[in-house]
């Protein structure tokens, strides 16, 4: 088997937070890292890199995933929306703004993910048990431990049926 | 990761004839989950992948004779959130729900959750031996740390467990994974030869058996195209 001995690149065109980006990046870049280290975009946080930590989720046509899984090309064509497209300017999304009412954070490493994942469970229109909530926010690791403040949030943005994205 | 190259395919004829002709170790790619990850570890280093998402294989829908049908890009959330998977069959929602996380679970597709690969410790290690990542080297998970390995359905070769709880419910369904030839549905395998199962003993032919690889490279080259019946 050979490998290429050079880093083929292609132009690509994202959808990201409401504008048409275009980068010339290579296959192998995953979201996360055309998030960061392409666009600057740096809210979305590396964690595991592997999928099992959740710091590196956004919302993919609405739908929570993890970044570090996925490859910047595969996502063309899709709407891409990360922490910095939450907010409309300085008007904070309302699960922004509940996470820092609630004190729903410590070091805030994973802050951007969990805000990201209410968000999608919101899209999914689920979560109306307790169990169910904590099953669709179980993929966000928290190691300060600031669980039981971030289901608060969850459970009241519920009860206020808040939107998500959609 | 590697370095490789990555095409998108718009048909199902066009991803299969280029695969079947190409010379080099291509992999397809639908949600990646399991796939980018083993890159990361360089268990699998492909030199091209072929991105099969824009194929029309997501739909979820019943058979005239009875039954479900889902299609390999179905999602695993779609599938578990479906109104006839939640209607009726509770098995198969609980078991997709019982697994990996929401993010996951929005990623990965049904067909890709039959192709996923054991998650034994060894596996991922390359630095030791493993009969299932390179046939014929020996199994370090026998005699090494094992404590959550198989205990049934294990053979000489390798005690690894199967990753997946979806395959778990659509095992004790009586799922059938079949192909499609055109038009035409084909049951092509038992759904216990077609996923990566414990034993490595398949109908007696032990892994490293070339016939035994030639299904598994099949299954591998078609696997996206798998339907399921239940």
């Amino acid at each position: 088997m050979e490998y290429k001995s050079y880093p083929e690149t292609q132009e690509i065109e994202l959808h990201l937070n409401g504008n048409t980006e275009k980068i010339t990046i290579s296959p192998w870049t995953t979201l996360l890292d055309a998030l960061r280290e392409y666009f600057k975009l740096t809210g979305t946080k590396k964690g595991c890199d592997h999928g099992q930590c959740g710091a590196c989720t956004v919302l993919v046509n609405g739908k929570a995933i993890n970044s570090c899984l996925s490859l910047a090309v595969m996502q063309q064509g899709k709407e891409i929306i990360t922490i910095e497209g939450l907010s409309q300017g300085e008007n904070l999304h309302p699960v922004q703004q509940a996470f820092i009412a609630h004190d729903a954070f410590q070091c805030g490493y994973c802050t951007t993910g969990q805000i990201c994942s209410t968000v999608g469970l919101l899209n999914m229109k689920r979560g109306d048990s307790p169990e169910e909530i904590r099953d669709l926010m179980n993929g966000n690791i928290c190691r300060c431990g600031a669980y039981a403040n971030i289901y608060k949030v969850v459970e009241e943005m519920k009860q206020k049926e808040v939107q998500g994205t959609s | 990761m590697n370095n490789f190259s990555l095409t998108q395919v718009e048909t199902a004829e066009e991803a299969v004839k280029t695969a079947l002709l190409s010379t080099q170790n291509n992999r397809y790619i639908a949600g990646g989950t399991n796939l980018i990850d083993l890159m990361k570890y360089r268990v699998e280093n492909p030199e091209h992948l072929l991105d099969i998402n824009a194929l029309d294989f997501s739909k979820i829908s019943t058979l005239p004779e009875g039954g479900l049908r889902l299609g390999a890009t179905a999602t695993n959330s779609d599938t578990a959130y479906h109104e006839l998977v939640e209607k009726n069959y509770p098995l198969l929602q609980k078991a997709i729900l019982s697994g990996a996380s929401t993010q996951l679970r929005n990623m990965v597709t049904d067909g890709g959750n039959l192709m996923q690969r054991t998650r034994c410790y060894y596996f991922y290690d390359t630095a030791t031996p493993c009969n299932k990542r390179e046939p014929g080297s020996g199994c370090s998970a026998i005699g090494g740390f094992n404590r959550i390995h198989a205990i049934l359905g294990t053979s000489d070769e390798c005690i690894a467990t199967h990753p997946s709880d979806m395959c778990v419910a659509l095992a004790a369904l009586g799922a059938t994974p079949c192909r499609l030839l055109g038009k035409t549905v084909h049951a092509v395998y038992h759904f216990l030869n077609f996923t990566d199962c414990p034993a490595t003993i398949r109908n007696g032919i032990p892994i490293w058996n070339p016939a035994n690889l030639l299904l598994r490279s099949i299954c591998r080259k078609m696997g996206f195209q798998a339907i399921l019946n239940i």
